[in-house]
């Protein structure tokens, strides 16, 4: 048996949950994009209704635009905490036993359900939540702040809570790969701690990056829930205007607002891959 | 050891730290606050002790099917660990050598991983849908789910090979092994460690898995979508003791992987320690 063949007949059940569960429902949705629906019901048809109804009205503009205020903002609080933790679980924690514990103390979370973990804001965000309620004994502010929850504010900070951890794994993951003699080298040619950071570990950890950037970018645009629990059905991203689409059973517009959606994230992603290989990186 | 610790070590360790409690505090504190007073509410202060919201929780007509959707994302969970190891694994090997189309299932494999996850729940709704096909959590929302579980245990295979020794495989092919029992004997029993973390995300991430699940599991909800489903409705403090059973089942369940992880890494310590001492 020729080896392409057998390659392929070991990733077969894989090809074949890709294929059914991946490929085909992206083909739907294209397909249903073309669709007309009544009230209750989808037909098939071919009509760029949806597209121009899409294109034609101001909301798609700035729900998009909202959008990649989110990515952006979170893209960047996740790349400077994650970073600097990464930083210091690689560089200043000293025993691998140490890094490895205080690692794993990172990534729990992760293992547990991002429902429950936006519900735990409530109480520190709230009216007379615990932010409020410190900021008003430290005679900081003299009412409750209202645009702790159910704001932007509420909906970065959990994007934030959420996926920080997506940029401190690669990022560690890089820098673990860094050869201490490099360091030492540029040490004892007289570099300053600053010079070997932005000299050195910036650019070799660079892959890590934007590993974690892609996660980060990519999450943060096609979600829906997040911006639905933590803004209290107050802000709209793209992912909530398909929901919503969705739940009065509007198929085939929903379907345009994803295509739409979907080629947004694969350009911002091609963009992304120009600057770094990611199957050389694992 | 020994030396001084530079200014930034307290700096950055001080960050470190905060940064631990901004993970784990909201998380905390609804364990706090789901031990309220029947009169409490969802903020401090505390209206006294009790386990009033944990007893709400196990009637079934204050707060919906709570233990029917728990065993259900339970069963899927399983369901999804499994097939997520068994499908990286085959796929890992697969891609040890290039073939003809690596690059794109490759590519196939990071658009899974990125894809919006509404899309998903909505494309395998709509084809369910026009094949006449009822959607179901254990059929439709298991597929969804692979999608995602799968492109992360494949990343974790790559690492595992990439790091791979090849020359334990060649060894036992010299001595006469077929590729089966080379793989079987040599290659499965080294990375079978690994495979305790391809588990760990299969089910974890099955378990709480929730926008590929909403417009694929059907009639019966998995337990996010109930936990969902709450939000928007219940107001008391039976949400956070529901949230933090789930919580500390996911640490219960994370904590055994790390175990079988630590204690299958020790034995082998051991064993190969041994072995050094045999030859020796």
């Amino acid at each position: 048996m020729p080896d392409d063949v057998k390659s392929w007949l070991m990733a077969l059940p894989l090809v074949a949950v890709l294929a059914f569960f991946l490929i085909l429902p992206i083909i739907m949705i294209v397909i249903v994009s073309f669709w007309g629906a009544t009230e209750f019901s989808i037909y098939p048809a071919f009509k760029l209704e949806n597209y121009q109804y899409m294109f034609g009205s101001p909301v798609t503009y700035s729900v998009f635009l909202k959008t990649f205020i989110y990515a952006i903002t979170t893209w960047f609080f996740t790349l400077a905490i994650g970073f600097t933790v990464a930083y210091f679980l690689a560089f200043h924690v000293r025993t691998l036993t140490w890094q490895v514990t205080l690692f794993l103390v990172c990534t729990i979370p992760f293992w547990t359900s991002n429902i429950i973990r936006m519900i735990s804001w409530i109480p520190f965000l709230g009216r007379n939540g615990i932010a409020n309620t410190a900021l008003i004994n430290m005679g900081v502010i003299d009412a409750p702040l209202d645009w702790l929850l159910f704001s932007d504010f509420a909906v970065v900070l959990a994007f934030v809570h959420l996926y920080t951890l997506f940029m401190v794994v690669p990022i560690f993951n890089t820098m673990m790969r860094i050869d201490g003699a490099l360091i030492e080298a540029a040490r004892d040619a007289g570099a300053s701690g600053l010079q070997i950071l932005l000299n050195i570990i910036i650019p070799l950890a660079k892959p890590g990056i934007m590993i974690g950037s892609i996660f980060v970018v990519t999450l943060v645009m096609g979600d829906f829930i997040t911006v639905r629990i933590m803004s209290g059905s107050q802000s709209a991203n793209v992912g909530r205007l398909i929901s919503n689409d969705i739940g009065l059973l509007q198929y085939p517009s929903g379907s345009a607002t994803a295509v739409v959606l979907l080629l947004t994230v694969l350009i911002t992603i091609g963009i992304m891959l120009r600057f770094v290989d990611i199957r050389k990186e694992l | 050891m020994g030396e001084k610790r530079p200014t930034s070590f307290y700096v950055l360790g001080a960050f470190f730290c905060l940064f631990i409690l901004f993970l784990y505090g909201p998380t905390i504190t609804i364990g706090i606050l789901s031990f309220q007073g029947p009169q409490g509410g969802l903020t401090f202060p505390m209206n006294g002790m009790s386990f009033h919201w944990f007893r709400d929780l196990f009637q079934q007509q204050a707060v919906g099917d709570i233990w029917g959707s728990f065993r259900r994302s339970l069963t899927l969970g399983l369901m999804v660990m499994i097939t997520t190891v068994v499908f990286s694994v085959m796929g890992g090997l697969a891609f040890r050598k290039r073939f003809k189309g690596s690059t794109i299932l490759f590519y196939l494999i990071i658009t899974s991983l990125v894809i919006p996850s509404i899309l998903v729940s909505l494309g395998v709704g709509l084809i369910f849908n026009q094949l006449g096909w009822d959607v179901h959590w254990a059929t439709s929302g298991f597929g969804s789910q692979l999608t995602w579980t799968l492109p992360f245990g494949l990343l974790i295979m790559f690492a595992i090979f990439n790091r791979f020794d090849p020359s334990f495989e060649e060894a036992a092919r010299d001595q006469g092994a077929t590729p089966w029992q080379a793989l079987r004997h040599v290659v499965l029993p080294i990375i079978a460690p690994s495979l305790i973390g391809v588990a760990l995300f299969g089910f974890t991430l099955s378990y709480d898995e929730f926008a590929r699940t909403l417009l694929t599991a059907g009639s019966y909800n998995t337990l996010p979508l109930e936990i969902f489903g709450m939000t928007t409705n219940v107001t008391t403090p039976v949400l956070y003791a529901l949230g933090t059973l789930t919580t500390l089942f996911s640490f219960l369940i994370i904590g055994t992987f790390l175990a079988i992880a630590l204690v299958s890494q020790r034995r082998r310590a051991r064993i190969i320690s041994k072995a050094g001492r045999d030859v020796a």
